[in-house]
């Protein structure tokens, strides 16, 4: 376990020395500068829309983050040697998948946690600026803690997509990798039109390809209740509780896959 | 007495072509020991294997056939990495850790970490020759000072054995020198240091056994006073007040004869000619004799005798 820990940091600082989060500060410009605007233009819905953008946002940084850090962490170690001299000390391979996932799952988490802190500024500045006959319209309060819920299905949902980024990344080029892991992520947002299709056509092979391929896939609308979130309406818990047993359980099987590929690799 | 290193008809053979079809045999039933203490050289030209050993020693690759231990234990264990060093040839480290960051990073991964490693970390950059520049990160490196660092690395955790993948590649002349002084201290600590390399001066000043290893088969392995030793392929007498008449009488009867000065000559001598006679017939001619010496086939003559009997061979698979 330490091991592993040792080799996450490691991939933190690479990730802050490559400078990633930085595009935080750009995000966070962004976002005020839209809900500015936005508050000029929309007179009544401006709530509506930084909450929408703002977790539309964090969700589409958080998956640029992950991909393109995903992709290159494994497949840059191999290209470069540099895992010539680390798998001669005292690590496994599995120790050494596992530490950069969780490197990366934690660089994802800072990356969230500082986007969560602009967008509640900005719901703050929203709310302390905006008088109160025009907040009794609000489906919802502007610091509504269930959007925590959404963000945190989000991060699931990126932990995912960085599982998927990994196992691409011990066996194929970065180009590639993420290729297939933004084909992942798009495709598992549409998984439930798959089972639509099954129904909608008549050849078995296509139905049973269309099958297959919805239970391969991530389906990644579980993870999304920002809709649901923006307007006010509940989330349950235990769709809540489903949708983290669902990720934990795919990101296990993502990464078993990833170790079962890496360990029978030959570094030439 | 336990080996350092043992290897049992170790294979590896790489799929190659565009469909993976193509056996390549990288190298074929090795079997080789190394004792601990020892300064053990792994020779061989560009190609020959050596790499792909020290790999499947590492367990960077598997083998395909055959195994090797390493302490007594299977090559890959952990336990077995934890006392062993690895320089791999022209190393790669992540170059936006400063070398100081780098080992203290790597030292962690042995279970070291604070005051203690940040000191061990110290002193071996002091070993290594590398100065203020810890401090920078790697990418501002030269290639000399990253082979440095290498070498700090693989010392990080007070190995028992060392394996260097061509340790003296990238280096000046003093860079050499240093390194071939650490090989020595660290043989008369009692480690035993494994390594590779095509260039044979290092292996001669360093290495009581070496391994010659040519088309992933070894072709002699041994001590090298004993690989060497009774191959005296002449002798070498320089004399000097050679005459024009002595050396018309010494020439014909040398294998060589060099001038090396005004009346001063060396001459080489077939191992069949008595050098008894020789060394009479040189002061009865009127020139003095400066020096006689056995001409031995020098590690190189050996080396180049034995690769090129294997490149006459086809490689396995």
């Amino acid at each position: 376990m330490r091991v592993v820990w040792r080799v996450a940091v490691s991939v933190f600082r690479e990730s802050v020395r490559d400078k990633v989060l930085y595009n935080l500060v750009f995000f966070a410009i962004l976002l005020i500068a839209a809900s500015a605007l936005i508050g000029q233009l929309s007179a009544g819905q401006e709530l509506k829309i930084i909450k929408d953008l703002g977790l539309a946002a964090m969700s589409i940084f958080g998956l640029f983050i992950a991909v393109f850090i995903g992709i290159g962490l494994v497949f840059k170690e191999v290209e470069r040697r540099s895992i010539y001299s680390l798998l001669a000390k005292p690590i496994t391979r599995t120790q050494f998948i596992l530490g950069k996932y969780a490197g990366l799952v934690l660089t994802l988490a800072v990356n969230l946690g500082i986007m969560v802190a602009a967008f509640y500024a900005v719901l703050a500045w929203l709310d302390a600026t905006t008088p109160a006959v025009l907040k009794r319209a609000w489906e919802a309060p502007a610091l509504d803690p269930a959007m925590l819920t959404a963000v945190a299905l989000v991060f699931v949902q990126l932990m995912v997509i960085t599982a998927v980024a990994l196992l691409f990344s011990t066996f194929s080029s970065p180009l590639l990798s993420a290729a297939l892991t933004f084909g992942v992520f798009l495709a598992g947002h549409f998984s439930a039109d798959l089972r639509d299709l099954e129904q909608a056509v008549q050849s078995p092979v296509i139905t049973g390809v269309t099958r297959a391929l919805y239970y391969l896939l991530p389906n990644l609308a579980a993870f999304d209740v920002k809709a649901r979130v923006v307007h006010g309406d509940p989330v349950l818990w235990t769709d809540v509780g489903l949708a983290v047993g669902y990720g934990v359980l795919y990101i296990g099987a993502l990464l078993t896959a990833a170790v079962w590929i890496f360990s029978r690799r030959d570094f030439k | 007495m336990q080996t350092a290193i043992e290897t049992f008809d170790l294979t590896k053979d790489y799929r190659v072509g565009f469909w993976r079809s193509h056996p390549y045999r990288a190298l074929d039933q090795l079997t080789l020991s190394v004792s601990p203490g020892e300064v053990f050289g792994f020779l061989g030209p560009n190609g020959a294997g050596k790499t792909t050993t020290l790999k499947l020693l590492m367990q960077l690759v598997h083998p395909t056939s055959g195994h090797a231990t390493i302490l007594g234990r299977p090559a890959g264990e952990v336990a077995v990495k934890r006392r062993i060093g690895f320089l791999p040839e022209n190393p790669y480290f992540y170059d936006h850790l400063t070398a100081e960051e780098l080992l203290v990073y790597f030292a962690g991964l042995f279970g070291e970490h604070g005051a203690a490693a940040r000191a061990r970390v110290a002193r071996l950059l002091d070993l290594v020759g590398i100065g203020a520049e810890r401090r920078l990160q790697l990418r501002k490196y030269s290639k000399g000072m990253v082979q440095r660092v290498g070498l700090a690395q693989a010392l990080v955790n007070d190995p028992e054995v060392i394996f260097l993948d061509e340790p003296m590649s990238g280096l000046d002349p003093l860079g050499r020198r240093d390194v071939r002084t650490l090989v020595l201290s660290l043989r008369d600590e009692g480690r035993t240091v494994f390594f590779s390399s095509h260039i044979l001066a290092d292996a001669e000043a360093l290495c009581s056994r070496v391994a010659v290893l040519a088309k992933g088969r070894l072709v002699a392995s041994g001590r090298l006073d004993e690989m060497l030793a009774f191959r005296v392929q002449g002798r070498e007498i320089v004399a000097e007040g050679v005459s024009d008449q002595a050396l018309a009488r010494l020439r014909p009867r040398a294998r060589r004869a060099q001038p090396l000065g005004p009346g001063r000559y060396a001459f080489e001598f077939d191992e069949a000619v008595a050098p008894e006679a020789i060394v009479g017939e040189v002061v009865a001619a009127g020139a003095r004799l400066v020096s006689l010496n056995p001409v031995r086939e020098s590690l190189e003559d050996f080396f180049v005798k034995q690769v090129a009997r294997a490149e006459g061979a086809p490689r396995a698979v």
